[in-house]
């Protein structure tokens, strides 16, 4: 076992190597500096592959009628007017280039018959936008962007004779700590996860992409990566995280068989057809279109249907609600006793459409649950429930430039682990454009951040050896608590107390609960060695999910109202008041969570004019109103 | 119930298997119970996983000896008493466990040429028809799972043909790129035979069976490339050129077997298939792939769902034309090494 630390130098540090860390990473690299991406897991493995649905994009393609103002308003409502207005707005206007220089990448998107790409239906989307590959969009793109670095590596190949001259992936390495000289990011901490050995960047400029907090929660659609470590190396190094208490809860996620319960069924089940009934066979979702989206939703089961082949002449389908709406309203079904066997209810689209066009339409779908559950969608229904699937919440930044808010200088984030975008709730298929536009954007100004210094900030000697202690402390350490068992515990905290649906109680002993844990964390110890030891890299995460599991408690016992992907039982209406603000977590001194009310942006008078009055007043007060 | 299994433990160094009974639950799967594993009784147990849902490929590993993803082996396929014996990938080297350095496969990424884009198409200005692309897109149906690397035998235990060969995986890779309807590249098959090693391939579809995206790795991307690359470099007609011309009287006239290609492919109606000549290897003959192969004889290069003589209206390539330079001798052997 070495002690050893290697050094890295470099201009901008990517960590995360989903589509957000990647597009970035190319964006630096073209921008001439010298860019390491980290990832925990392999190249091409991040969590951006399970994105099945699409890309929102308002090209236009399938319905000339969209643009980028129809694609702004949808994701404001989605998001509850919560949203940073100007990500919303930048957004809108450059994810059709974003798409677009996918193709220029070799990525292959399903067509329309004039060869354009094709857009499909989504959730709360007006228009059918999402760019599509059959339902493995998120695959595509990361394989694109993958190929696009290896392109670019081919090109500093042919130049220098090296591949990693100018842009280098360092695959299955974990950072554990942000470096700080003063206020200003001098570099990165972390381990390779097979050898064991510690590694530091140094580096002016760092890049959070590490996307969501998923793995905190019992049921979740995410991988083991998602353990926060963005947010909190955020948090450590002074930045802030907004709006933690809004997490997504995909409403249909597998509930059979248990081995992959929490694994999610794309919401074009929905858009294609399929339908959700409850255990007395009833389409129950008719029963809960809230007031707000009463206008644009069919009322009855034959108008829906018509909806299917004549969108134009017919409102849309119950099912098709935000999927907040549509969590909320299975969550009722299974509590008021009318759930399927297993704890969901029935998501059906055997009978809905032939065999052959399911095969067609979601042929991965098809194909997970046969080989996965042995169910054959084209003959009987799915078990579905909520799962934990995003997070909306995340660390605060300029919507420009990404560059993170706070005391910290040369941090920028993009992707999931960036905050304000989605507001409280965030459209399907926005995700994908949203860490294209954005993870291009903190590429783009963490390259011009890096001109603008006189000199490289250097890491202290002191924070590197604090680093290594904490980072060696559970296998020193010999006795102690078991990490998988702390983890569960933590899981089991956050789903059953701060989960889908919250009351004033349950968060208050949540966070008693995670003040206990925290104790119990700081004594986590591992068995082993340091080479690729699971044990060890979970004790070291726990950390991470355990800062930020506070922070979404936290927000969330503050939030007295509900909105998007907070429900409050204690406090069931939205509150107008409330949507002019933003919960801000910090860490203080002594590592205690801090949180701030800040006030959401104003949206700009041209941005304002996109909506009806009559709309905004669902959701803002008389006050804003009137100083129009 | 408890269920018995075997699971490999060590390092470079060596390692052996350890015996394991775990508890396994209805509907659960094999990488459920290395997951119980590492909660219980061995927490160090190395092994990669991401997604669990057959979309990422990290958890390939061998079960009873079968390269699979551990998240997609149901334990119901197992008979109750059945040993469970899991190993790491053996084409690759071991990390810990089950967890393998799998480098070489991003070595040979780097190797194959990316795509090329068409020069002075404008982003958004990309315009492919569905039928078109669908080719490309069943081979960017891939995990990377490497599955079907692993499997291939001309790697397999045989690390010496590791530098010239690029494996299953990068064939399609490059098929893809010979398919995609706007790459700008016209040389991906020369460059699957020159540099990736594609005349290695002997066609014994390990690789397709193995896959768990179920991509026809070998009648989809393997032969369709083999079979045009032969057209170019092995065909017998170009073999007897090269003997009857010198190498000057063959620059000068252009490249003989271009222009037949050229021919051929103006009167082809698009969408159709090129004839293809069959597939022998450098020495002008057939591989012995006989063994693999579902009857006796050499494999028909037409695929062996056809009956001859076809009826005239389904022929999809025009006889070519006797060619007046070519003396009237006997075409070189190549059918015949099997007899």
């Amino acid at each position: 076992m070495t002690t050893t630390t290697e050094r890295q130098l470099y201009d901008v540090v990517v960590i995360g190597a989903g589509g957000a860390g990647l597009r970035a990473a190319i964006e630096a690299r073209l921008a001439g500096k010298r860019t390491a991406i980290i990832s925990k897991s392999l190249f091409g493995k991040a969590h951006t592959v399970m994105a099945e649905g699409g890309a929102a994009a308002a090209m236009g393609n399938v319905n000339s009628r969209d643009n980028w103002m129809v694609h702004f308003r949808d994701t404001m409502r989605g998001g509850k007017f919560l949203n940073n207005f100007r990500m919303a707005e930048l957004h809108a206007k450059e994810a059709p280039e974003r798409i677009w220089e996918l193709e220029t990448y070799g990525a292959l998107f399903d067509r329309t018959k004039d060869g354009k790409i094709s857009q499909r239906n989504f959730g709360g989307h007006e228009y059918p936008r999402l760019a599509h590959v059959g339902d493995r969009t998120g695959l595509e793109l990361i394989r694109t962007l993958q190929q696009k670095i290896v392109s670019l590596q081919q090109e500093d190949f042919a130049e220098t004779g090296s591949y990693d001259s100018r842009i280098r992936v360092f695959q299955e390495t974990t950072i554990t700590e942000l470096l700080l000289d003063g206020d200003r990011i001098a570099g990165a901490f972390g381990y390779y996860r097979d050898s064991g050995d510690f590694v530091v960047f140094e580096a002016p400029a760092v890049v959070l992409a590490t996307g969501g907090v998923g793995r905190s929660y019992k049921v979740t659609s995410n991988s083991w990566e998602y353990t926060g470590d963005g947010h909190a190396l955020a948090l450590r190094s002074g930045a802030t995280l907004i709006n933690m208490e809004f997490l997504q809860f995909h409403p249909t996620g597998m509930v059979w068989p248990p081995s992959v319960k929490g694994i999610l069924v794309t919401e074009s089940v929905r858009g294609d057809g399929g339908v959700l009934r409850n255990s007395e066979g009833k389409r129950f979702m008719f029963d809960y279109v809230p007031d707000v989206f009463r206008k644009q939703y069919a009322e009855t089961e034959e108008e829906a249907d018509r909806w299917y082949t004549d969108p134009d002449n017919n409102r849309r389908p119950p099912e098709l609600l935000p999927r907040d709406e549509v969590a909320r309203a299975i969550n009722s079904e299974v509590k008021a006793g009318r759930g399927s066997p297993a704890g969901g209810v029935f998501l059906d689209v055997s009978t809905r459409l032939p065999a052959e066009q399911i095969i067609k339409r979601l042929p991965s779908m098809h194909h997970q649950f046969k080989e996965l559950a042995d169910v054959d969608i084209t003959k009987e229904p799915m078990e579905v429930g909520p799962t934990c699937h995003y997070v909306m919440g995340g660390v605060e930044v300029d919507p420009d430039s990404g560059a993170a808010f706070g005391s910290v200088q040369g941090l920028f984030a993009a992707g999931e682990v960036s905050g304000g975008m989605h507001g409280s709730n965030r459209l399907g298929g926005n995700s994908l454009s949203d860490l294209l536009v954005f993870g291009k954007r903190a590429g783009e100004h963490a390259a011009a951040y890096v001109e603008t210094l006189a000199k490289r900030p250097t890491p202290s000697r002191v924070d590197l050896a604090a680093a290594t202690e904490v980072a060696l402390a559970p296998l020193v350490r010999g006795e102690g608590e078991n990490p998988y068992r702390l983890q569960q515990d933590l899981q089991a905290v956050m789903g059953d107390l701060v989960g889908i649906i919250r009351r004033e109680g349950e968060l208050s002993d949540a966070l008693k609960r995670l003040h206990e844990l925290r104790v119990r964390v700081a004594n986590v110890a591992v068995g082993g060695d340091r080479r690729y030891n699971p044990g060890w890299h979970l004790a070291l995460d726990l950390r991470n999910m355990l800062i930020v599991s506070e922070c979404t408690a936290k927000a969330a016992l503050e939030r007295e109202e509900s909105r998007g992907g907070h429900t409050r039982e204690d406090f069931p209406k939205m509150s107008a008041e409330w949507r002019r603000i933003n919960l801000v977590c910090s860490l203080d001194e002594a590592g205690e969570v801090h949180l701030e009310r800040k006030p959401v942006p104003t949206l700009r008078p041209e941005l304002l004019d996109l909506f009806e009055r009559s709309e905004l007043a669902k959701y803002m007060t008389d006050e804003e109103l009137g100083a129009e | 119930m408890k269920r018995h299994f075997r699971v490999w433990r060590g390092d470079s160094s060596g390692g052996d298997l350890e015996d394991f009974d775990v508890e396994v639950n209805d509907g659960e799967v094999v990488l459920d119970i290395i997951h119980r594993l590492q909660a219980t009784e061995a927490p160090d147990l190395a092994c990669r996983w991401n997604c669990k849902a057959g979309k990422c490929g990290s958890c390939s590993m061998e079960i009873n000896g079968m390269p699979r993803l551990g998240c997609m082996t149901r334990m119901s396929t197992f008979t109750a008493a059945e040993t469970i014996t899991i190993t790491p990938l053996r084409t690759f080297p071991v990390i810990r466990d089950l967890v393998t350095d799998v480098s070489f496969n991003y070595e040979k990424a780097r190797e194959t040429p990316a795509f090329a884009p068409p020069a002075g198409v404008a982003p958004g200005q990309y315009r492919m028809q569905q039928i078109d692309v669908e080719r490309s897109q069943e081979f960017r149906k891939c995990i990377e799972c490497y599955l079907c690397q692993n499997t291939c035998h001309v790697v397999r235990d045989h690390e010496e043909n590791k530098e010239a060969f690029s494996g299953p995986r990068f064939f399609i890779r490059a098929a893809e790129l010979d398919m995609h309807p706007l790459d700008d590249r016209t040389d991906r098959k020369q460059h699957a035979q020159q540099s990736q090693g594609l005349g290695f391939c002997n066609i014994t579809k390990c690789c397709t069976e193995v896959c768990p995206e179920h991509i026809k790795i070998t009648d989809n991307a393997i032969i369709p490339m083999k079979e045009r690359v032969v057209d170019r470099r092995y065909d017998p007609l170009v073999r007897l050129g090269r003997k009857i011309f010198r190498r000057d009287q063959l620059e000068s006239e252009g490249a003989l077997p271009s222009q037949r290609t050229a021919r051929v492919t103006a009167e082809t109606p698009s969408g159709r298939r090129l004839p293809e000549a069959p597939a022998v290897g450098p020495d002008g003959r057939l591989d012995i792939s006989e063994l693999a192969a579902p009857s006796q004889g050499g494999l028909s290069p037409f695929g062996e769902d056809l009956t001859f003589p076809l009826p005239p209206e389904q022929v999809t390539y025009h006889h070519p034309e006797p060619d007046p330079t070519l003396p009237q001798s006997e075409p070189p052997a190549t059918g015949g090494s099997n007899s």
